[in-house]
């Protein structure tokens, strides 16, 4: 199986949509950072890891699979719940990738902090890709 | 102010990027590893880095490693609520924060002193 880019698929995405996606996301880093002054860096950190974008996503997925499938003329609920669910499993791959990101920060940031980001986003990156295929091969 | 406003560009912006990758990407599953990109993360440490230093962004990612942990079990069963009990999407993602946050917060009072 090939992984491709398909630039068409951007502009299924209403503006809208996009919209609120970046207040999510703004809106959940602000209240990080509000945890994080309020109760510490403890309870703080474990919002940086906070599902931030599986939920707007996958309940897009589901929605854009089933407006396909009604403008095609087919009454299909369970496509587009397969669609989602398809994209949530590939979060949880992504997690241990996450997981490998915040150890390799907690292991460089005290030796190089612009280096440390770097190399903890090279490493999800990788990780998660690792075990997508791992998971592909099994 | 403008600290926070500065935090809701860069979280904005981080999530949005990484949420239109997935949008364009195929596989579904290929592109559901964005689902758990490190945005918010990424925003939050360069702003700490920034204001309060490298320990307490050390102390953070520490901690994320529990909240990374929590985002494996709530995809999942966000994942198990789809495919299993058919529940809709935007039910799903809702109710399964109550486990992110079991998870997240159990973790870390088994492994620290939340007190």
């Amino acid at each position: 199986m090939i992984v491709r880019f398909n630039l068409g698929a951007l502009s299924e995405v209403r503006w809208y949509e996009y919209l609120i996606r970046f207040v999510l996301g703004g809106a959940m880093t602000v209240v990080a950072g509000l945890i994080a002054a309020r109760f510490g860096p403890i309870i703080g950190g474990l919002f940086l890891a906070f599902p931030a974008i599986l939920p707007a996503s996958a309940t897009l997925i589901e929605k854009h699979q089933r407006e396909r499938k009604e403008s095609a003329g087919l009454m299909v609920m369970r496509r587009g719940k397969d669609a989602a669910a398809l994209d949530a499993a590939g979060a949880v791959l992504g997690s241990f990738g996450l997981v490998a990101f915040a150890l390799i920060v907690c292991l460089v940031i005290e030796w190089t902090p612009p280096l440390a980001l770097v190399l903890a986003t090279v490493t999800w990156l990788v990780v998660s890709v690792s075990a997508w295929m791992l998971r592909r091969w099994l | 102010m403008l600290y926070y406003l500065l935090r809701f560009a860069a979280g904005g912006i981080a999530v949005s990027a990484f949420a239109a990758l997935a949008d364009g990407l195929r596989p579904k599953r290929f592109a559901g590893l964005f689902g758990a990109a490190p945005s918010i993360a990424l925003a939050t440490l360069v702003i700490t880095l920034a204001q309060t230093g490298r320990s307490f962004a050390f102390m953070e990612a520490h901690s994320m490693v529990l909240g990374a942990l929590a985002l494996a079990a709530y995809s999942w069963t966000v994942c198990l609520l789809l495919k299993k009990l058919m529940v809709p999407s935007v039910i799903a993602t809702i109710v399964a924060l109550v486990v992110w946050f079991g998870f997240a917060f159990g973790l870390s009072a088994m492994l620290f002193d939340l007190t």
